[in-house]
């Protein structure tokens, strides 16, 4: 099966649109942004600022081109590589660098952003989605909940239970499996015998679609397909977004055990980014200018991010406990004392 | 007032909340058009329909898995587990998702739900039907673990539990479900949650245990009346957070202390409540703590069960022991 393309490797546009040129422009940026953001994390994680990160350079269409097909009250649930798809649904760059640096505030988004904090467990996740939409739904909402994962996540148990719940009671679910080539170090090969990904949708009675993963609009269409078929009452829909990361799994990783170079510099020509700016040239939507304008914005506002979330002081010790429970219980109530007779700083 | 067994005044609480509560939903295997395994949920299927008392598939980690997902979104989830010895395959959503999203999101998000699991052992069930775990999950953080052991304790901590902001386990002793009958109240009230209870009065001995060994105390602490020992049979009904006030004014009062579970004995509650006593009531105790246990042993089949749930005959060798010492 050829996985579904609009925007050649070259920018040549194969179908329609799904976008307009302003659109187009618009989220060429975010993934910009986005990029500056990755990059910026893991300059930071070796200066010592951050803890370890999982880069997702490459992944900014599957990201970026899904959320734009969302509603900015839909439900995001994905995990410690979707920096890019939480940003663009409105989770701020400041919390997604507090978490990173070691904050539960980095877990907190405002009231208004319904995105939960990035899942570091794999494939516990996507079941939580299923119950988002669920509830909405049994709420009288139309809202639709996306949830992000990668290829690795597929042999996990609750990945079956939850493809397996949504499909039973038609939830409206989005499964976005960025399927990226490695989990860790594990080829796609060795998480399943099924040809593709998508096959495993069949088993599930939902329809399963192959997307190119570093194709924008492709990304775009599938995903307004899949969100509409949800909103709609028509259940949930397995993406399959063929991509790659073209960094480590994360920074304490060396990607070169397991891969070799040329497979990532064919990747890297098949770059998100760049199939976008050739296709902005096509259409006369792009100058060095405009760019240069788009990357150093970007940058500051990720600056101001990185600034906001260092000038956060430590918790004191006492709110370890209080934020365990609404109201703390008398467990809480005693350690919290134990630990400031025996050096909180509570 | 409806004189109510266990099972009768749990099914009267979720009644209850069904009806007062639109965004309660229950949530389990087989608990609707069949009325649950051990007909707790008998009626409400009829009476809310199936987006309210909702049949799920055989997948204990998705259902409870779902079930956060839906209280994150507005839903007061109501989930059934069948067995305890069925739950296992929920620990990681319960220890990695559930009791932690409050935690991970500095409150953002919560987990307002209850999870209902049938436990414990005694009637001579197959493997997997009687375990009595639940010192696993009292381990667990971000969770609180009730046991009620009367019909009125049973429906009112039921009613706090839903209403709780917090996700609570709610384990149900299956030896008691039509053993013991009680007048329950017809209307709505909360037993607080984290409180034991003195459910007989004494002044020798202090014997604690919760569930269906409450029963066994009971006895216990009968026959030996008619020895001339008085003992006071306490009701832990939370094991997180466990009632340490509670104990420790009982250790206090009598001086020795008897601990009753089902359990395992290797890190199970009756070792903690021991901990509890000898770290802020040692000097109070006139005899060495005595666990009586479930042995660190599989929970054996029919014919050789009684050797490891106590009766009154290993509790009442505790009692003797300690008024010895």
């Amino acid at each position: 099966m050829e996985p579904i393309r609009l925007l050649d490797v070259d920018g040549t546009l194969l179908g329609d649109a799904p976008v307009d040129l302003d659109e187009t422009r618009r989220l060429f940026g975010a993934m910009v942004a986005a990029r500056a953001y990755d990059t910026k994390c893991t300059a930071m994680q070796v200066q010592g600022r951050l803890a370890t990160y999982a880069p997702f350079e490459g992944q900014e269409a599957a990201q970026i081109g899904s959320i734009a097909a969302l509603r900015a009250d839909d439900w995001v649930v994905a995990t410690y590589r979707d920096a890019a798809a939480m940003w663009f649904q409105g989770y701020p760059w400041m919390n997604l660098f507090l978490g990173r640096m070691g904050d539960e505030r980095g877990g907190a988004p405002p009231q208004d952003v319904n995105v939960l904090p990035p899942s570091i467990t794999v494939g516990a996740h996507m079941i939580h989605a299923v119950g988002i939409g669920w509830g909405e739904s049994l709420q009288g909402s139309d809202r639709v909940a996306m949830t992000f994962f990668g290829d690795g996540a597929t042999s996990e148990g609750d990945f079956h239970e939850a493809m397996n719940f949504a499909g039973v009671f038609a939830t409206p679910t989005v499964f976005l499996c960025q399927n990226n080539g490695f989990a860790i170090s594990m080829p796609r090969r060795r998480q399943t015998a099924a040809e593709l990904l998508t096959d495993k949708a069949i088993g599930y009675g939902m329809p399963g679609v192959l997307v190119d993963g570093n194709d924008l609009f492709a990304m775009i269409g599938a995903a307004r397909e899949a969100v509409a078929r949800a909103r709609a009452g028509g259940g949930p829909t397995f993406i399959e977004a063929l991509t790659f990361r073209v960094g480590p799994h994360t920074t304490t990783d060396d990607a070169a055990r397991y891969r070799s170079d040329d497979v990532v510099e064919e990747w890297r020509r098949r770059d998100p980014i760049d199939r976008v700016r050739l296709y902005l040239q096509r259409c006369d939507g792009w100058d060095e200018a405009w760019e240069t304008e788009v990357s150093e914005s970007a940058r500051d506002v990720i600056e101001e991010a990185v600034a906001a979330a260092e000038s956060v002081e430590p918790f004191e010790s006492g709110a370890i406990f209080d934020r365990m429970y609404l109201t703390p219980t008398s467990a809480m109530v005693r350690q919290r004392a134990a630990l400031r007779r025996d050096g909180g700083n509570d | 007032m409806t004189e109510l067994n266990l099972a009768q005044a749990i099914n009267s609480a979720l009644d209850l909340a069904l009806a007062n509560d639109e965004s309660v939903v229950l949530f389990g295997e087989d608990i609707g058009v069949t009325g649950g395994v051990f007909r707790v949920t008998d009626g409400l299927h009829e009476r809310y329909g199936s987006d309210r008392v909702i049949d799920a598939p055989v997948a204990e980690s998705g259902i409870v898995g779902a079930a956060l997902g839906m209280a994150i979104s507005g839903i007061r989830p109501v989930a059934e587990i069948q067995f305890l010895g069925f739950a296992y395959p929920a620990y990681d959503q319960i220890v990695s998702h559930i009791g932690r999203i409050r935690n991970r999101s500095n409150h953002r998000f919560s987990a307002p739900l209850v999870i209902r699991i049938p436990f414990g052992g005694g009637i001579g069930a197959a493997e997997h039907h009687s375990e009595s775990s639940e010192a696993i999950f009292a381990h667990t953080p971000g969770i609180k673990v009730v046991v009620p052991s009367t019909p009125y304790d049973a429906k009112g901590m039921l009613l706090a539990a839903i209403a709780d902001p917090d996700p609570v386990i709610f384990l149900e002793p299956i030896r008691l479900y039509r053993a013991v009958k009680q007048q329950v109240p017809d209307d709505d009230y909360v037993v607080p949650l984290g409180a034991a209870t003195t459910v007989r009065e004494g002044s020798d001995v202090s014997l604690f245990s919760y569930g269906a060994m409450v029963r066994e105390a009971r006895r216990t602490a009968e026959a030996l009346s008619g020895e001339g020992i008085s003992v006071e049979v306490i009701d832990l009904r939370s094991l997180a957070p466990l009632d340490e006030d509670a104990i420790i004014a009982a250790a206090r009062r009598t001086g020795r202390v008897v601990v009753a579970t089902e359990s395992p004995r290797t890190a199970g509650m009756a070792s903690e409540v021991a901990a509890v006593v000898q770290e802020r009531a040692l000097y109070s105790l006139l005899a060495p703590v005595e666990r009586v246990t479930g042995w660190d042993t599989v929970v054996p089949l029919k014919r050789t069960e009684h050797h490891h749930v106590p009766g009154p005959d290993r509790i009442a060798a505790a009692v003797r022991r300690v008024m010895d010492a």
